[in-house]
C-alpha cells in the first residue's frame, strides 16, 4: 500500500467529532440529493441515452410513415408523447440496479433514516438531470413534426409534469426489478398500464390547445396525477427496495 | 357467528387445513357451476328472445359479460391478497393470489375475444378502441406483469411480496386508468352506436345473465380451489401429512 | 426459512456491552444471513428480537440509529471520492467537521487519494473506506460481516485494535470473519453448525 505522507499514521483510532447534532431528516434529506446529484451527473452515458433515443424515434417516425405536413401534423403530439414516455422508461430500468449491486442499498435500508425520503431524493435527481432535458429537446423535435406553435408551450408543461409522474411511478416497477439482469422487459410491462392514463392527458392537453381551447383541465390533472404519484410512490418504491434486498 | 368465522380464517391460514377444508367444499363448487351455467347456457341460447336490434348475436354477451365482471372482481380478490400477505403475513394469502392470477388473465383474455366476436356483427370490425375494450386490455397486461414478476423472482418470499404490492399498486390505479380511458374515448369518439347503453333487458334476458354470472363465480372457485390445493401440496411437499397423503394415493 | 430451507433451529443468545461476539461456522451454516437478519435486511418468520429490553418492532427506530452495518459488499459509490462517500455517512450522523472526515481518511493510511473517484482504487482501498466510518460513528452497535476481506496484516491488527477500544468504551461488536481472533480480550464465539 503506497503511502503519500512518510509519518506512520496512528492507524484506525477512534476520533470523537466535535460536536455531534443528531441530524434531522431535512438534513439528510439534502444531503441524500446532493449525494444523487454527484453520482448521476458523473454518469454521462445515462444521461445522454434518453435524449438521443428520444431524437431517434421522432427522426424515424417521418422516415417510416411519410414526411408531409398533412399526415405528420395531426399525430405529432401522440409521436412526441409517445417517444418521450418510451425515453424515461429506459432511463428508469437499472435506476437501483447499482445501488444493489455495491451494497448502497442495503445500507439505505439500516441508515436509521426512512427510505421513503432518500429513495425520493434520488427520484428528484434523476428527474432533473435525465427528464428536464427532454422537455428542452422537445420544442425543437416538435418543430421537426410540424407541430402547431400554439401548442409547443402545453407539449413543453405537460411533459414536466407527466415525466415527473412517470419517474415516480417508474421508480416503483425500477425497485420491483432490482435484482433482474435483463430485466428490460419486465419492468416496461409492470409499469405500462400505470403511463397510459398520463399519456391520454399529456396527450389530451396538447389536443386541447391546437384545437385552440384551453390545455387548463388536462394539465390540472396531470398535476393532480403528478403529486399523487408524488405523496404515494416514495413509500412504495421503500417497501420495494426492502423487498428486492431480502431477496439477496 | 364471528367467531366461526374468525376460527375458519385462522383455519385456512395453515396449510394443512386448508388442504382438508377445501376438499370438502370443492365439489359443492363443482356441482353448482355445471348446474347454474348449463341452465344459464340453456335459457340464454335457446329460450331467450332475439334482440331487436342485434339479432341473435347478442347472445355472445351470455359469456362476455360474466368474464368481464370476473376480470375485475378477481384482480379485486388478487389486490385483497396481497394486503393479507403483507399486512398480516399469511402465507396461504399468497398462494390464493398465486391460483388467482392465471384465471384473472384467461378471464380478461375470454372477455376480450367474446368483445371482438361481439364486435364483428355489431360494429363491422374485430377491434375498436372503445373505452371498455380498451380497459380491458389494459387490465390484461396488469395480470400478465404479475405473472411475469412472480416468474422472474426468486426465492419464493420475495416474489410473493413483489407480487403482492404490484398488485396493490395496481388496484390503486385501476379507477385512475377507468376514468382516464372512459374519458379519452368520448373525445375521440365517432358518431356511432354506443354499446354503452343498455336496453331494458326483459326479464328472460336478464335471468340467464344471473346464472351465468353465478355460474362463472362458481367455476371460479373450483378452479382457485383447485390450483390452490396443488400449490399447497406442492410448497409442502417435504412435510410430514402430504408425504402421509401421497403414500396413501 | 428461506426458499423452503430451515436457516436456523433453537438458536438464542444475549449481547451486552462491550462485548464482541463472533460469528462461527462452514460456509453456507448461515453467518452472513443471521447478521442480515440482525440488520433487518432479511425478515425472519419465527422468533424475537430485543433491543434494550424491548422487542424490537416497537423500538425500530431507535434501535437502526444505534446500529452500524457493514455488510460482505463495501457500500461505497464508485463514482464518488472517498471524501464525498465519508460526507454522505457523516451525514447520516449529523457530523459537519470537514477536518475529522480528512483526519479518518489518513487514518486509514488513504491520505492524498481523498478526492480520487473510489473506482480507481483497489479493493482494499475500498474496504479502507468503508471502515473509516468506524472511526468516526456514535452508534453503539457494530455489525460487521467479514471486515478484514482484502486488507493486508498491519490493517487488520488496526481494526482489531478499533474493535477493541470499541467494546471498551461500551459498545457491542458481532462480527463474522475467516480470520482468526483468539487474541483479542473479551471476544465471546457462536458457532453455526451445519444443517441437516
Amino acid at each position: 500500500m503506497n503511502q503519500i505522507n512518510n509519518e506512520k499514521p496512528a492507524a484506525f483510532c477512534r476520533l470523537t467529532p466535535e460536536a455531534v447534532n443528531s441530524s434531522s431528516l431535512i438534513g439528510v434529506f439534502v444531503a441524500a440529493l446532493k449525494r444523487e446529484w454527484q453520482l448521476q451527473v458523473r454518469r454521462k452515458g445515462d444521461l445522454i441515452n434518453p435524449l438521443v433515443f428520444f431524437a431517434l424515434v421522432v427522426v424515424l417516425f417521418p422516415l417510416g410513415v411519410s414526411p408531409t405536413a398533412e399526415i405528420l401534423a395531426p399525430v405529432a403530439p401522440g409521436v412526441l408523447w409517445v417517444a418521450a414516455l418510451l425515453a424515461v422508461l429506459m432511463s428508469l430500468d437499472a435506476l437501483f440496479r447499482p445501488d444493489l449491486q455495491d451494497g448502497s442499498l442495503e445500507q439505505l435500508l439500516v441508515c436509521g433514516y426512512s427510505v421513503a425520503p432518500l429513495s425520493l431524493a434520488k427520484v428528484l435527481v434523476h428527474w432533473l438531470l435525465s427528464c428536464v432535458p427532454l422537455v428542452l429537446l422537445a420544442p425543437l423535435l416538435g418543430i421537426m413534426l410540424y407541430l402547431p406553435w400554439q401548442a409547443q408551450g402545453v407539449l413543453m408543461l405537460s411533459l414536466l409534469l407527466g415525466s415527473l409522474a412517470l419517474s415516480l411511478v417508474g421508480a416503483i416497477g425500477a425497485a420491483l426489478t432490482t435484482g433482474l439482469g435483463k430485466s428490460g422487459v419486465l419492468m416496461t410491462l409492470l409499469v405500462l398500464p400505470f403511463y397510459m392514463p398520463v399519456l391520454i392527458f399529456g396527450t389530451g392537453a396538447m389536443q386541447a390547445a391546437i384545437n385552440g381551447h384551453t390545455a387548463l383541465a388536462h394539465l390540472a390533472l396531470l398535476a393532480a396525477l403528478a403529486l399523487v404519484a408524488l405523496a404515494l410512490s416514495p413509500w412504495a418504491i421503500a417497501a420495494a427496495l426492502r423487498i428486492a434486498v431480502s431477496g439477496e | 357467528m364471528w367467531n366461526w368465522l374468525k376460527t375458519l380464517y385462522h383455519r385456512l391460514g395453515s396449510p394443512k387445513w386448508f388442504y382438508q377444508i377445501t376438499g370438502k367444499w370443492l365439489p359443492w363448487f363443482a356441482m353448482s357451476s355445471l348446474l347454474l351455467l348449463g341452465l344459464g347456457l340453456v335459457l340464454g341460447l335457446a329460450y331467450a328472445p332475439m334482440d331487436y336490434q342485434q339479432g341473435n348475436s347478442f347472445r355472445i354477451m351470455y359469456i362476455h359479460v360474466p368474464a368481464a365482471f370476473l376480470a375485475q372482481s378477481v384482480y379485486m380478490m388478487m389486490a385483497a391478497a396481497g394486503v393479507v400477505l403483507l399486512v398480516w403475513k399469511m402465507k396461504m394469502a399468497d398462494v390464493v393470489a398465486q391460483a388467482l392470477a392465471p384465471i384473472g388473465a384467461i378471464m380478461t383474455f375470454i372477455s376480450l375475444v367474446t368483445g371482438a366476436i361481439w364486435g364483428m356483427p355489431t360494429w363491422g370490425t374485430w377491434w375498436m378502441w372503445d373505452a371498455r375494450l380498451t380497459s380491458m386490455l389494459i387490465l390484461f397486461f396488469l395480470y400478465l406483469g404479475v405473472m411475469a414478476l412472480r416468474e422472474a423472482l426468486s426465492p419464493q418470499e420475495v416474489a410473493a411480496k413483489a407480487c403482492a404490492l404490484l398488485a396493490i399498486v395496481g388496484v390503486i390505479n385501476i379507477p385512475i386508468i377507468k376514468y382516464s380511458v372512459d374519458w379519452w374515448y368520448t373525445l375521440h369518439q365517432p358518431a356511432s352506436i354506443k354499446l354503452t347503453e343498455k336496453p331494458a333487458m326483459p326479464a328472460s334476458m336478464y335471468l340467464p345473465l344471473l346464472f351465468m354470472v353465478l355460474g362463472f363465480y362458481a367455476l371460479l372457485g373450483w378452479s382457485v380451489l383447485l390450483r390452490a390445493r396443488a400449490e399447497v401440496l406442492r410448497r409442502e411437499a417435504k412435510s410430514g401429512w402430504v408425504r402421509e397423503l401421497l403414500k396413501d394415493k | 426459512m428461506r426458499d423452503e430451507r430451515l436457516l436456523f433451529d433453537d438458536l438464542s443468545f444475549h449481547l451486552h456491552a462491550g462485548e464482541l461476539l463472533q460469528l462461527e461456522g462452514p460456509n453456507g451454516a448461515g453467518k452472513t444471513s443471521l447478521l442480515r437478519l440482525l440488520a433487518g435486511l432479511l425478515p425472519f418468520s419465527e422468533g424475537e428480537l430485543f433491543w434494550q429490553g424491548q422487542n424490537i418492532n416497537t423500538c425500530r427506530d431507535n434501535f437502526y440509529q444505534s446500529m452500524l452495518f457493514i455488510g460482505h459488499l463495501a457500500g461505497i459509490k464508485a463514482e464518488l471520492s472517498p471524501l464525498e462517500n465519508l460526507h454522505w455517512f457523516a451525514a447520516l450522523e449529523g457530523i459537519k467537521d470537514e477536518a475529522l472526515l480528512d483526519k479518518a481518511l489518513s487514518q486509514v493510511g488513504l491520505a492524498g487519494y481523498e478526492d480520487q473517484p473510489c473506482h480507481q482504487l483497489s479493493a482494499g482501498q475500498k474496504r479502507r473506506v468503508a471502515l473509516a466510518r468506524l472511526t468516526i460513528t456514535q452508534r453503539s452497535v457494530w455489525l460487521l460481516d467479514e471486515p478484514f476481506t482484502a486488507l493486508d496484516k498491519t490493517a487488520v491488527a488496526s481494526v482489531e485494535n478499533l474493535l477493541i477500544k470499541h467494546s471498551q468504551a461500551g459498545g457491542a461488536v458481532i462480527l463474522t470473519s475467516h480470520h482468526a481472533l483468539e487474541e483479542l480480550p473479551g471476544l465471546k464465539k457462536l458457532t453455526l453448525g451445519e444443517v441437516t
